[in-house]
């Protein structure tokens, strides 16, 4: 199901240097044109459909279109992400449709705690930060 | 128009890039869990002079196999004994593993599912009434002793489209983002010049400049994930990207670790999944949490038949275990299939309606019941949205709505990895302590040699799908083994304080190698009209399509059920041969393509080693995974131990031996 990138929509992300979708692309297949100033998707055959593009693109331009050796036509599965969810919109080829929106995070973007004071005790040990005791095996083969 | 003889993309490599030289402590290779688990941790370790530095291929926001996102998080040790989870993956994976890393990894995990959670992960929790609340809904968390929804024993539900995002953020603040070096493909491991065995460093390139990068390091975590694409794939048109596992792990781990002398362990070891055809979406959650079963063709659930209990009665103990291991799973649906007894269903309707069937039972009125379906289906959906959108929009363009109509399930294509349900990998050291045992003889042979999780090359170390005999790890395990191996690299560090590496070549040397694709494509590109057919070279896509070729048919891929034999792996090995001569001669006129170059170069050394591990190991050990037609049961008074394999960088030669698997937990009772 390749990534496609609607030319009406899709601005270059202005010729920055972090095209949205070319930063994220976890098999580096987004790239942009600068002639054009639009991005495409370079390997159709490579894309997992993972649809991280679709999620971060800002001028939402990206969607998606089902793998043509094996998909019908006609149906698509579409996201909206914000912060704190998602909204996916489920279009059937017969043209019902299902709207699901699902939590994706309960903290603020940036507030994960690094523990950037955190020190460990003993680099001898086994144990790991904010770990105690650890178990050894008990029912052990004889 | 134009005559297509020139490079594809927008990023056209040059044959003169510039080379970047980098003197670091720890060099961190990977940026996907068990590379973020490292990053998040090694700072709590390590002194304040120590420098660190993370290359990843991608971005760590979404890289790694957890980039799309999870429904589940499948290894949660939780109320049960750490010893059950080693006798279930121990059963699973059909006796031969090794005890030590798993017990420990069961030991470290849950630590690391407690800080995703307070990260900003959504986890399900039971509320009084014993009903699902979504991840969102206010609960207490895990560390205050909130009840998580087990599907499993093992597995817990979480909202986890983010999962990899929320990970990613406090890796990469407690390394500095200055320290994180995204969009490098790390391609080979060095040796040092001096001190035999001791990694010394690292060569890379970048897939947006044109720019080779070399590092010098003291240590180095190399977990770049499993092998995809290695065995031509079911749907081999737009669809090879549709692949169960993330398409972009190309056998970077296995193979440049295998390249300055790591030994192998288990590489025969393959992961076959049977997921919903086509469209690869997890069949974990329709199998635990809907309790949905699987229908052949006549409609039989053939599943508790007596004919299949016979049938696993001829592996023991492993068949008869209360959960059949993943391989044997496989194994009676190739039955049924190779009798013609197909398609195979998962009757997802059954599963579905059964559920609402049991609320009417209980009095539920028709409102309520609707309300509760609406949850369910919810939950049915949220699990292929979270971490296989295909398959929904496959279910979508095929009128698909799991309430009416059951949906197909098929084994895959194989896929080579050390974390899911699948434990091919390097040999490393378990953890340094006394219910470890102690063997004699090379570490080739050992169990523990001082730094856990470190291979058998000095300050190399590994994690995640690395890390060999060791499966069902998962997404959590991976990550809390990422965090083993951050603190065991501070403490290579401060022991080999004097240790200075040197690299035996010139950066520029190494720059050359890593180039040589492109010096190739520029000298020949004249030669022909079109950039992809010449005959002074081939290319990545190629090269790639002959590999899979190869494997399906001789190395027992779809296309003979996974059946191979001595003869057709011999075949197999000569044409990986010929194939790995040519990889030499493959062009790249851009820098997407140059990945491609390397990845494939990964590829075909990693096959290798999974084609020379089945020759060696004469039984079938892992039946529906792969079988030789010439051993086809499962031996375990001959073969019930470890195939190792070592390859020299000095001789070039490959040697395999079988190792001794010792019982680390009881095994009365087995499961």
């Amino acid at each position: 199901m390749p990534s496609y990138v609607d030319p009406s929509k899709c601005d270059g992300c202005k010729g920055g240097d972090k095209t949205a979708c070319m930063y994220i692309c976890p098999n580096d297949l987004m790239v942009l044109n600068v002639e054009e100033m639009r991005a495409y998707n370079q390997e159709p055959d490579a894309c997992w459909e993972c649809y991280s593009c679709v999620k971060i693109c800002p001028q939402g331009a990206i969607a998606v279109r089902g793998y043509n050796d094996f998909v019908p036509m006609g149906g698509q599965v579409h996201p909206m992400r914000s912060s704190d969810s998602i909204m996916w919109t489920v279009k059937f080829r017969n043209g019902n449709m299902k709207r699901f929106k699902f939590p994706i995070r309960t903290t603020a973007e940036g507030a994960a705690n690094a523990y950037l004071d955190g020190k460990g005790a003993n680099l001898d040990d086994e144990k790991l930060l904010l770990e105690n005791d650890l178990p050894e095996p008990t029912m052990v083969a004889k | 128009m134009a005559l297509p003889n020139k490079p594809l993309g927008e990023l056209p490599a040059v044959t003169n890039p510039e080379v970047v030289e980098h003197d670091v402590d720890v060099l961190i290779i990977g940026g996907g869990m068990a590379a973020c688990g490292t990053a998040f941790e090694i700072k709590k370790w390590a002194p304040a002079d120590l420098k660190i530095k993370l290359v990843d291929k991608a971005s760590m926001e979404r890289s790694g196999a957890v980039a799309q996102g999870l429904s589940a998080i499948n290894t949660y040790i939780g109320e049960n004994p750490i010893e059950n989870y080693v006798k279930m993956v121990r059963n699973d994976l059909m006796g031969v593993v090794r005890e030590d890393l798993i017990y420990d990894l069961g030991r470290h995990v849950d630590e690391s599912v407690k800080l995703f959670e307070e990260w900003g992960l959504p986890i399900w929790k039971k509320d009084a009434a014993g009903e699902n609340l979504d991840g969102a809904k206010p609960a207490p968390t895990l560390r205050e002793g909130g009840t998580p929804v087990r599907t499993g024993k093992w597995q817990i539900m979480i909202n986890g489209e983010s999962y990899k995002c929320i990970v990613a953020e406090p890796a990469k603040s407690a390394l500095g983002e200055e320290n994180c070096l995204e969009r490098v493909f790390i391609v080979k491991l060095i040796l040092d010049k001096n001190k035999a065995n001791q990694i010394a460093g690292a060569v890379g390139f970048s897939t947006r400049e044109n720019k080779v990068h070399v590092f010098r390091c003291k240590t180095a975590l190399c977990a770049c994930g499993g092998a995809v694409n290695i065995f031509r794939p079911r749907s081999t048109g737009e669809g090879k990207g549709r692949a169960w596992y993330p398409v972009w792990n190309a056998g970077s781990t296995y193979t440049m670790c295998a390249q300055v002398g790591a030994t192998l362990t288990m590489m025969e070891n393959r992961f076959t999944p049977a997921r919903f055809k086509d469209g690869y979406g997890p069949v974990g959650a329709w199998f635990l949490l809907f309790k949905a079963k699987v229908q052949n063709g006549l409609g039989e659930f053939y599943a508790n038949s007596d004919a299949v209990n016979e049938e696993l009665g001829k592996f023991m103990p492993y068949g008869k275990s209360a959960v059949t291991p993943t391989c044997l799973r496989n194994h009676l649906m190739l039955n049924e299939l190779k009798a013609g007894r197909g398609p195979i269903y998962m009757a997802t309707d059954v599963a579905l309606n059964a559920f609402l069937d049991d609320r009417r039972a209980k009095g539920m009125d028709e409102k309520d019941v609707k309300k509760f379906w609406k949850h369910l289906e919810s939950e049915a959906w949220e699990d292929f949205l979270d971490m296989s959108v295909g398959q929904a929009g496959l279910w979508a363009g095929m009128n698909i709505e799991p309430e009416k109509v059951g949906s197909e399930i098929m084994p895959t294509e194989p896929y080579m990895l050390g974390s899911h349900s699948g434990c091919c990998g390097i040999w490393t050291s378990g953890p340094d302590e006394a219910w470890v045992p102690t063997v004699d003889g090379p570490r080739s042979h050992q169990y523990k040699w001082g730094y856990n999780r470190m291979t058998t090359v000095d300050g190399l170390f590994t994690a995640g799908d690395g890390v060999g005999a060791s499966g069902h790890k998962f997404s959590s395990g991976s990550h809390a083994e990422g965090r083993i191996v951050a603190k065991q690299m501070v403490k290579f560090c401060r022991d080999n304080a004097s240790f200075k590496p040197e690299l035996p070549k010139s950066a520029q040397e190494y720059a050359d190698e890593v180039y040589a694709p492109v010096r190739r494509y520029h000298e020949f590109v004249g030669a022909s009209t079109s950039s992809d057919v010449n005959p002074n070279y081939c290319k990545p896509a190629g090269i790639m399509m002959r590999l899979m070729k190869a494997t399906d048919e001789y190395g027992g891929g779809v296309a003979t059920y996974y059946m191979t034999s001595g003869k057709l792996l011999n075949i197999c090995l000569d044409l990986l041969r010929m194939l790995r001569e040519d990889a030499e001669l493959m062009a790249a006129g851009d820098l997407h393509e140059l990945m491609r170059a390397w990845e494939n170069y990964h590829r075909i050394w990693c096959v290798e080693t999974h084609i020379r591990h089945i020759e060696f190991r004469k039984e079938s050990r892992y039946p529906g995974f792969y079988y030789r037609s010439d051993y086809p049961t499962c031996d375990d008074e001959n073969w019930k131990a470890f195939v190792n394999s070592t390859f020299d960088p000095a001789t070039q030669e490959w040697k395999c031996e079988k190792v001794n698997c010792i019982n680390i937990v009881e095994t009365e009772p087995w499961i």
